[in-house]
């Protein structure tokens, strides 16, 4: 059978989730080999074994941290070449972040292979895997194939399942020789995002976001509230972000993150077309706004029309009694 | 000193449209207005930001690929304070995926000449945000995108960029290949007298000749992915929607626990 290529995307060696969604996908058109790169890279190995990886190939060097996606370039070269050498590989798939969209290309030219961004769906055909986009902000759905050389996909988060599927993950160290050009863009400084203690936004089941509507950076308390009685993420409109209301890390939108959670809920957001872009896909969506006639009524499932001072409040203490 | 800066602009249907596809799974540029992608007015604003902060000789040419009424999005660029425009445009580049683009991109770019790229951070048609990366590979020089805060000193350039899990500060030697976000600072408008002196810069046309690329190369044909199909989304079913009269938050959380979130 065939090997499919996943790059892990991981912190310290914590895998994140779009990964092992990733590996769901990779075992419907071969066998996945994981490739984990930087500090911690060999403690990714147990959770990406239980979840379907057969190898994983890993390589640990400063260059991925002091260096712009080059290095993380230079290395799924050599393990596209490692892999093509002892069998055959199928595709390569990698999580759709920036930074992932930006490695997968790379790696496409340098393969001379196609490259489809921003998967929503993967299935094995018949001349290779064939990819479904989700395009021109949701309004229609395409399939497209790679029609030369091995398949480079990059696949959004919460596309498939995390599925338990026990393999090998068998660690193997890659042998990486850096190019010249790796070292071209230096890394000077760092600073880490702080940790909201809520779930990362673009893998959250639950997504509750604030517009223009919530007036204020001091009333997004009242939007916090509502997503921690959910367990939800927090998201915004770019009204409310370049406002200076909320951080623009949690954007929702075509300028910020896609997010495709179960459920959507939308406060004080009129809907326009560069935010749908970025949350139309969701399964769900809840839409509280005093104006009936605001465009994101054609979306929701459910709408209230009314005042978010009165509707939200008064949900998140519903939500709360219900819990107990 | 001089510095020689090339933005790449790229000419989308309008985003408030109604967009589709044409008969050949491309995007119908017919029948939809078109226009500047608005990312890529980001790309001309530090252009012209960095030509006014510096003690150099900065001349700012603006490029795009793209079919004859891309000649509109390059008239937008110069009147906002661009020097002169490159348009290449060919039959052959209908249907040209991301890589291709890229090619064409490079061969213009190094026909142009060039010490500095400047590119927005996605179109806002195709949204796939690769093309940076892919021209500054062709072109082998440093990568520096998705920058929310750029500058150009002594040959270097610096920037700041905002990632999903850091805050990095990049640093790359001339001559390189940067994208910026619209968390870069406000596109200006063009003036009155800006869009008077536009209709007198030059704008150069190119066809794949001029670039010594082949039909092959590019287009559909050259494409090395393919569309099987294009569905428009069904369109939501309608929802239920009640007007708050005291009760709308008890509704709202009814209908969540009916379809068990709660
Ligand atoms: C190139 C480009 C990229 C963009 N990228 C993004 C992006 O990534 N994300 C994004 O969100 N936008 C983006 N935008 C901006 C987008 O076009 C809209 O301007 C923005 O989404 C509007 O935000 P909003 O809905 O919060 O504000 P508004 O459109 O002003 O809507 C506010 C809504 O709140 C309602 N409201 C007000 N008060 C209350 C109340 N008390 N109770 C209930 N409802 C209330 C109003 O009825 C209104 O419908 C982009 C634009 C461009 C040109
Ligand atoms: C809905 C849709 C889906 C697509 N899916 C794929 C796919 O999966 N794989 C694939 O290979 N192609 C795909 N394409 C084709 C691809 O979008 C075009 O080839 C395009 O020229 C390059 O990609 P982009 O527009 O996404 O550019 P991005 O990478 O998003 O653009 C970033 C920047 O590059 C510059 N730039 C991009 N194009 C031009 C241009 N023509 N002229 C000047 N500057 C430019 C601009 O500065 C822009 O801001 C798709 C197109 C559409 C409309």
């Amino acid at each position: 059978m065939a090997e499919v290529l996943v790059y892990v995307d991981h912190v310290d060696g914590a895998v994140r989730k779009p990964t092992l969604e990733l590996l769901t996908l990779a075992r419907r058109v071969g066998e996945p080999v994981a490739v984990a790169l930087g500090d911690g890279a060999a403690e990714t190995a147990a959770v990406l074994a239980e979840h379907g990886a057969v190898k994983v190939l890993t390589h640990e060097a400063a260059e991925y941290a002091d260096y712009l996606v080059v290095p993380k370039v230079d290395a799924l070269q050599a393990a596209v070449a490692a892999v093509s050498a002892g069998g055959s590989l199928a595709a390569v798939l990698v999580p759709s972040s920036a930074e992932g969209k930006e490695i997968a290309a790379r790696l496409a030219l340098r393969l001379g292979s196609g490259l489809i961004t921003d998967a929503v769906d993967l299935e094995a055909g018949d001349s290779g895997p064939v990819a479904t986009q989700s395009v021109f902000a949701a309004s229609f759905t395409t399939k497209s194939r790679v029609s030369r050389g091995t398949a480079v996909i990059t696949v959004k988060p919460n596309s498939a399942a995390v599925e338990a599927a026990p393999a090998a993950g068998a660690v193997e160290a890659l042998a990486v020789s850096f190019s010249e050009q790796a070292t071209g863009t230096k890394v000077t400084s760092r600073t880490p995002r702080e940790s909201t203690g809520r779930p990362e936004l673009t893998e959250a089941a639950i997504v509750v976001s604030g517009g223009r509507g919530v007036n204020g950076a001091e009333n997004f308390a009242i939007i916090e509230a509502l997503a921690d009685s959910l367990g939800a993420a927090v998201g915004a409109s770019r009204a409310a972000v370049d406002a200076g209301w909320y951080p623009h890390t949690s954007q929702v939108g075509q300028t910020g993150k896609s997010v495709s959670p179960q459920l959507y809920i939308a406060s004080g957001i009129s809907g326009a077309i560069q935010h749908r872009a970025g949350m139309q896909t969701s399964k769900t969506i809840v839409a509280i706004n005093k104006d009936a006639e605001a465009p994101i009524f054609e979306l929701v499932d459910y709408g209230v029309v009314g005042d978010l001072f009165d509707v939200v409040p008064a949900l998140t203490e519903e939500v709360k009694a219900r819990k107990g | 000193m001089s510095l020689r800066i090339v933005v790449t602009v790229k000419y989308v249907p309008d985003a408030t449209g109604d967009r589709h596809f044409a008969d050949d799974l491309t995007v119908d540029r017919d029948d939809v207005d078109g226009l500047l992608s608005e990312l890529d007015e980001y790309a001309v604003e530090q252009a012209l930001q960095i030509s006014e902060n510096s003690d150099d000789d900065v001349e700012i040419t603006v490029l795009t690929v793209g079919p004859e009424d891309a000649r509109d999005a390059l008239r937008k660029a110069l009147s906002m304070g661009a020097d002169k425009a490159v348009h290449v445009e060919d039959d052959d580049l209908h249907g040209t995926d991301a890589l291709g683009t890229s090619l064409v991109l490079a061969k213009a770019v190094e026909k142009a000449g060039y010490d500095l790229v400047i590119s927005g951070m996605a179109s806002t048609d195709g949204t796939m945000g690769v093309v940076p990366a892919l021209l500054a590979e062709r072109l082998g020089v440093p990568q520096v995108t998705l920058l929310s805060e750029v500058s150009v000193e002594d040959g270097t350039v610096r920037g700041r960029r905002d990632g999903d899990a850091a805050s990095e500060r990049l640093e790359a030697s001339l001559p390189a290949v940067v994208s910026v976000t619209d968390q870069s600072g406000e596109a200006r408008y063009p003036s009155f007298k800006g869009i008077m002196a536009a209709k007198k810069k030059p704008v150069e046309s190119w066809d794949l000749s001029d670039l010594e690329l082949d039909a092959e190369e590019v287009g559909l044909a050259g494409a090395w992915t393919a569309v099987d199909s294009a569905t428009e989304r069904p369109a939501r079913t309608a929802g239920t929607i009640v007007k708050d009269e005291g009760e709308g938050g008890k509704q709202l959380a009814e209908y969540l626990a009916s379809q068990k979130f709660i």
